[in-house]
């Protein structure tokens, strides 16, 4: 290994790559060789550093510089100013309020400084493809705990006593799904991942399978040896390739280290991952679905009981967890499950990762305390709107979750206290909405998901849901009644009850839970045919304003049906009839004269 | 027919090539229509059913999960897949009026191939870029996020320039 007087450590999570990492760190090589630094300065590509707002992001080491929303000549500057001659560049620095630069905001800002990385230690701070940087940050110490110090059973207690929950959605305790399936009997067991990753809004699992695949092969080596299985299986989502490459060459350097395979460090303890990917069906990510799916055959979940741990994969006793909840395991081995105890609540202990998204300022992966109010995570943590605009609520849980309104903000983020809001914690998703977002429509979206994801195998969810979407459907269109909306509530609570699985058991939730709060906009839809938020199509017009019109014409010119009618230099006026509300001229006024107004204009 | 040309000839040596190295593993269907889409760029139903001769099950169950999985087309699609994440981030940030535009741009409808071959536009499950919504993926590799209305004729027109 060569002295090195500089790293940069650059991101290469999903977000940064999209936004242009590649050329970012192309534009870095290329000015480094120009001026012969290669051998000085050492460039790492790490996993998602969590502030995906600001993306690409670099962090130069010695001095933990933090520059963001670089361009390739914002890299060549950076290079020649920083590298060379130790300036920092303060273009490319955090601006906090007051535009206050901020070298290092990982110190300053509550974005990064209130989380607790546990289950995301490893992201945005190792090479991911670098098996030895994993070891330096303990990695496999856990493993090589548990396999030569530890019984099996030894290590389930751990995992029990530190009251890990599946972070998955259901919340089920981990340590008990482990016992379950160790003294279920039989000979041939498996260990499955389940990274089916399917709420939309949710991508912690991405990032982690991205930035630290080693600890999934370390966790899952663990989990099998306490339930003694010696076959696993990583069940992932086919729209993440990037993970799926990145796994399979960690798996190829666990085999090499002796970290997979016979034998593993020596003991008489074998234990081997293959890949399985799945096939874009979120239903799969239901354990008895994923599981058929694996075996090669339609996504379609099984009657419980049995459950996995008696007959999972190819009835064979299984043991299903996800991606975050075992990212956790290796620390807890490690470290006790005191020390695990010491976040979050008694019955919700730890930590859990979220997935900041929607109408907020710092968007991106937070990993935080369980117990946190979401105002501290929205807020503090967040940013509040980037806009100005009201907040109005956060969705947590995507399609089997619901809204939580602004009022209650100050409730502790745990399992019981978001489903007693009607909500649940979910996998982690918590797109913030804000005034103009209308809840019918909110409601309608994650519906349209569930019927389309519905795998057709029971009645209550593949008929249910669907008529509730109907229904839904009318309501947006300013064709709803009193009695669709009784309806609505009735078939949810329905289909809540007699679904086979959890998909149609909670696919209601975000109905019920927007008819909870805000039964008065689904009223106005319909008694006044009117949207609060202008948001459903067919009850806003577009008009302008005379007052503030200066005839400027960028909004005829963009009108893709030329319904905007109007000479240089004087008022435009909409063509009600022929406007279709596509929404292009409210964009290109520059002078604030177009607006939205419901109801619409007959 | 595909049969006839050498070209398919190929891809179907190689799919039995990729079969015959998962010898001995269970339950691998998936992994076989995977690579079997990834070769033909779609699963018509003469690819479906050498499927099943060369696995022993049958065609009916081969179609049941080609029809069963979003990621798996019995249609052909267009050179440039312009796939628009639908995910509820990308929703709440104006994803269904950047998928008009694009609908309207090509004068298609979803999941149609342009006459000449050169784009196909998806709704896609949320490809876990959140914070950059509303995102749209050209082909496996070219996000562009952040995307407005606005953007959409830029966004063809660059890979137009590419196919000439």
């Amino acid at each position: 290994m060569h002295l090195t007087t500089n790293t940069i450590l650059i991101c290469a999570g999903g977000a940064c790559i999209s936004s242009g990492e590649e050329s970012v760190k192309e534009a870095l090589e290329r000015k480094i060789k120009e001026y012969n630094l290669q051998d000085a300065i050492e460039i790492v590509e790490t996993g998602c550093m969590g502030a995906c707002s600001l993306g690409p992001i670099m962090v130069i080491y010695p001095e933990g510089i933090y520059y963001q929303k670089l361009t390739p000549e914002a890299a060549e500057k950076i290079v020649e100013e920083h590298l060379l001659k130790g300036r920092v560049v303060e273009e490319y620095l955090y601006q906090g309020d007051k535009d206050k630069l901020i070298p290092q905001p990982q110190k300053e800002i509550p974005f990064f400084s209130r989380q607790v990385k546990i289950a995301t230690r490893n992201l945005g701070v190792i090479d991911p493809l670098n098996i030895e940087e994993y070891i330096a940050r303990d990695g496999y110490f856990a493993l090589h705990k548990a396999l030569k110090e530890m019984t099996p059973e030894e290590v389930i207690k751990v995992i029990k006593d530190s009251g890990l929950r599946g972070r998955g959605g259901a919340g089920f305790p981990t340590g008990l799904k482990w016992e379950f399936a160790r003294k279920s009997p039989g000979d041939e067991k498996y260990m499955i991942c389940n990274a089916d990753e399917g709420d939309p809004g949710a991508f912690m699992d991405r990032s982690i399978l991205e930035g630290d695949p080693h600890t999934i092969i370390e966790a899952m080596t663990i989990a099998a040896y306490a339930i003694g299985a010696n076959k696993g299986f990583v069940y992932v989502r086919a729209e993440y390739p990037i993970a799926i490459e990145r796994l399979s060459a960690a798996l190829n350097q666990a085999r090499e280290y002796g970290f997979l395979g016979e034998n593993i460090l020596g003991t008489d303890f074998s234990f081997d991952i293959e890949i399985r990917i799945g096939a874009g069906a979120f239903v799969c990510g239901e354990e008895t679905a994923l599981i058929n799916s694996i075996e090669g055959e339609r996504g379609q979940p099984r009657v419980k009981p049995p459950y996995p741990a008696q007959k999972g994969l190819w009835n064979k006793p299984s043991n299903i967890n996800n991606v975050e909840t075992l990212a956790c395991v290796p620390p807890i081995i490690i470290n006790g499950p005191e020390w695990f105890r010491q976040w979050g609540t008694e019955k919700s202990p730890g930590t859990k990762v979220f997935a900041l998204a929607g109408k907020v300022k710092n968007t991106g992966l937070v990993e935080v305390p369980m117990g946190i109010t979401l105002r501290e995570l929205i807020y503090e943590i967040g940013g509040g709107s980037p806009t100005g605009k009201k907040i109005k609520a956060v969705q947590t849980g995507g399609p089997s979750g619901g809204v939580i309104p602004e009022e209650y903000f100050d409730t502790p983020v745990d399992y019981e206290s978001l489903n007693n809001l009607g909500a649940i914690v979910g996998s982690g998703g918590m797109i913030v909405l804000d005034e103009d977002d209308c809840m019918v429509d909110v409601a309608k979206f994650f519906l349209e998901f569930s019927v389309d994801e519905s795998c057709g195998k029971c009645t209550p969810c593949r008929e249910g849901n669907k008529i509730m979407y109907e229904i839904l459907d009318k309501i947006t269109r300013g064709e709803g009644t009193e009695e669709d909306i009784e309806l609505l509530e009735k078939l949810g609570n329905t289909i809540k009850d007699s679904s086979l699985c959890g998909l149609g058991q909670t696919a209601p939730n975000p109905v019920l839970s927007t008819l909870r709060y805000y039964k008065e906009e689904y009223l106005a839809h319909v008694r006044d045919k009117k949207c609060p938020a202008k948001k459903c199509r067919d009850l806003i017009s577009y008009v302008i304003d005379p007052e503030k019109c200066v005839g400027c014409t960028a909004c005829a010119r963009v009108c893709p049906v030329n319904c905007i009618n109007g000479e240089v230099r004087k008022v435009h006026e909409i063509d009600q009839s022929q406007c279709i509300k596509c929404g292009s001229c409210i964009e290109v006024c520059r002078f604030g004269a177009i607006s939205k107004v419901s109801p619409a204009i007959e | 027919m595909l049969e006839c040309c050498e070209k398919h000839a190929e891809l179907y040596n190689e799919l039995e090539k990729y079969i015959k190295s998962l010898e001995g593993k269970k339950g691998i269907l998936i992994n076989v229509l995977h690579k079997a889409q990834e070769l033909f760029g779609w699963l018509p139903q003469e690819v479906q059913e050498y499927v099943a001769e060369k696995l022993n099950i049958s065609p009916s169950t081969v179609h049941g999960v080609v029809t069963f999985y979003n990621f798996f087309s019995t249609k052909p699609k267009g050179k440039n897949q312009i796939k628009i994440c639908l995910g509820t981030a990308c929703y709440v940030k104006g994803a269904d009026r950047v998928m008009e535009r694009f609908l309207s741009e090509l004068g298609v409808e979803e999941g149609e191939v342009t006459e000449d071959g050169n784009f196909s536009v998806h709704g896609v499950r949320c490809l876990g870029a959140c914070s950059m919504a509303p995102v749209v993926l050209v082909g496996e590799k070219d996000f562009f996020g952040k995307v407005t209305p606005d953007m959409v004729p830029t966004i063809i027109k660059k890979y137009k320039e590419e196919g000439k």
